[in-house]
């Protein structure tokens, strides 16, 4: 490959050659936070500008709870109201939808369709792909939650001390990371067409039996059972807990639970990951 | 491709003006071979096409570059480092064959986000003029055409005004014009004295824009040298004409490089088109619709892979992996 016309090239270079000759370029811990902060910032733009992300998982909730939380909010349920039950029960369930799905259908998609790939070649820091995602899901989820406790407030009749409104609000945004971890499992072993159907199997049915559409003490003996190996089931009863005011030990068992969940899909999502670095990276 | 410069101290002692360099590279995806002890460098200043067919090895190559895939022999060096370390990246600029790019976000964020990954990425303005998007930047890349959304991800690739740019068939689906447009902003990238890889199955792109053309067939370099070389190195003419001879019986003929059936006739690819239409004419005078052309690059390439591929026939053919 070497010839007089390449040589002539070079002469004619105009870059000079200290830059092209100097090794290493390294970045500043300022120019790296914007990245992160840059990733994050173009994640949640791309999600809001999609009504078919934005209907289900900010919509559905405020919805729902109109409809069951507004006509009989003040009565006692479980040791609050109505109207402040649903809102933990609701609010989950909007938390579930917006991890699951940017994590699950978001990575299948991009790793699916070639997108992942561009940004993998580019110097972008491998782990802010997966910590803008969470950043988003977190945010995303403040202005559901935000939007939902007004409601709960105006028309829900929902009234707790100002620290229990902070509790629970803390409880369900930390509520991302189990399944944004399960949604990266999911990302990592389902296809881009694959994956919104799967993400829906697991989110409905999770949902239902975990007590957030109806009461779990109003489910059945069987129900209430496999309640306790589904993850919605115990981030509702933390969040119930943050309404009641007070911290219980069986708070530390469903905290438990909820840590164990997320190491398991993780551990699932680091499987699925090593295979397609096998795949495409092998 | 020259073997010395692979000897005494690689790869420490990689000389500055090499961007990129595979020495001895071979890939493999399960049996299939992509990929076959494949060496060449791009240098500073240098446009270095790879040729070839769907499945020839291009991706593969591009991946390799990249640190996108590890391969299973042989060495890569980018700027004398390893392709995933940072310090290779940073350098890099990649323009990959995508099926879908996030449609809900403005050309303009696309652009500021890639830009912030590079420490020192051109300005706005700049990347706009060179890659011709003026007027798109407040658009939603879902509601570009095609041909604009090419020189989008064009820009992705140049934003950090990288030393080295990677573009894997860059015009595919672009009409005349785009193409021809894009060629322009592609040299004068090569102009300010930064190295390109392009690969493409255009043979006329390799043509108009190489210094370099590698011509790639089942993962192995089948040709290689400046377009004029790779022309020259097969017959240099194209005869056309109808005969009632047959294709073996023209094979035969002294002079003659191959010979294929074509509509209406017969193709037949010389070095010495005057003796061979001499004889030609002599053993058959209902020789007809004689046409005699210079071989061109689409020629010369078909010639070559398919010289080579005679001999390679039992090698599986592979599909290039989607991205």
């Amino acid at each position: 490959m070497i010839s007089p016309a390449n040589t002539a090239n070079i002469t004619a270079a105009t870059r000079d050659t200290a830059t092209w000759e100097q090794g290493k370029v390294a970045r500043t811990m300022k120019q790296t936070l914007r990245i992160y902060f840059n990733e994050a910032k173009a994640e949640f733009l791309i999600r809001m500008r999609l009504p078919g992300y934005v209907i289900p998982t900010i919509l559905f909730p405020l919805m729902f709870y109109s409809l069951f939380g507004l006509s009989h909010s003040r009565a006692a349920l479980a040791g609050t109201t109505v109207g402040a039950y649903l809102l933990a029960s609701y609010g989950i369930f909007g938390v579930i939808a917006i991890s699951l799905f940017a994590f699950g259908v978001g990575v299948a998609v991009e790793r699916g369709q070639g997108w992942m790939q561009v940004k993998r070649a580019s110097p972008m820091p491998r782990f802010a792909y997966f910590a803008a995602k969470i950043a988003m899901s977190m945010l995303f989820s403040l202005i559901m939650l935000l939007l939902l406790f007004a409601l709960g407030i105006v028309a829900g009749h929902a009234r707790m001390p100002f620290m229990a409104w902070v509790g629970l609000s803390g409880t369900l945004l930390l509520g991302v990371l189990p399944f944004a971890a399960m949604g990266l499992a999911v990302g990592y072993f389902a296809g881009p067409n694959s994956a919104p159907a799967i993400c829906n199997i697991l989110y409905l049915p999770m949902s239902f039996a975990s007590g957030l559409w109806v009461p779990i003490q109003f489910l059945p003996n069987v129900v209430q059972r496999i309640a306790l190996f589904l993850p919605p089931y115990h981030l509702s009863q933390l969040a119930l807990d943050r309404i009641r005011g007070g911290f219980s030990t069986a708070d530390w068992v469903h905290i438990a639970a909820l840590n164990g969940f997320t190491l398991f899909f993780l551990a699932l999502a680091a499987i699925g990951y090593r295979r397609d670095e096998g795949k495409t990276y092998g | 491709m020259t073997t010395q410069s692979y000897v005494a101290g690689y790869p420490q002692q990689t000389p500055p003006k090499v961007a990129a360099e595979l020495c001895g590279v071979s890939k493999y995806y399960g049996e299939v071979s992509a990929l076959n002890n494949v060496s060449f460098q791009i240098r500073r200043g240098e446009l270095v096409s790879l040729l070839g067919a769907n499945g020839a090895g291009k991706t593969t190559a591009v991946k390799l570059l990249l640190g996108l895939a590890a391969p299973n022999q042989g060495t890569i060096r980018i700027f004398g480092e390893n392709p995933r370390s940072p310090g290779a990246k940073m350098r890099v600029g990649a323009m990959l064959q995508v099926a879908k790019v996030p449609e809900t976000l403005r050309v303009r964020e696309h652009i500021e986000l890639f830009s912030c990954y590079y420490p020192n990425p051109l300005p706005l303005p700049t990347i706009v003029e060179r890659t011709g998007i003026d007027g798109l930047e407040n658009r939603l890349f879902g509601e570009l055409s095609g041909g604009q959304k090419q020189r989008v991800l064009f820009a992705l690739a140049i934003c950090g005004d990288p030393d080295l740019l990677f573009l894997d068939e860059p015009t595919v689906g672009l009409d005349v014009d785009s193409r021809r447009t894009f060629w322009r902003e592609i040299r004068a990238f090569v102009e300010r004295g930064r190295s390109v890889l392009l690969t493409t199955h255009y043979l006329e792109e390799a043509d108009a824009l190489a210094d370099q053309i590698l011509v790639l067939n089942c993962g192995t370099i089948v040709a290689e040298g400046t377009p004029a070389k790779i022309k020259a190195s097969v017959a240099g003419k194209t005869i056309r004409c109808s005969t009632l001879l047959s294709l073996d019986q023209l094979r035969v003929i002294a002079g003659v490089s191959s010979v294929r059936a074509q509509k209406g006739g017969v193709e037949i690819l010389t070095s010495r088109a005057e003796v061979v239409l001499r004889e030609l004419l002599a053993v058959d005078a209902t020789v007809a619709d004689i046409e005699i052309v210079s071989t061109g690059l689409e020629e010369a390439f078909l010639e070559i892979t398919r010289r080579e591929g005679a001999g390679n026939q039992n090698e599986t053919k592979m599909e290039e992996v989607a991205l």
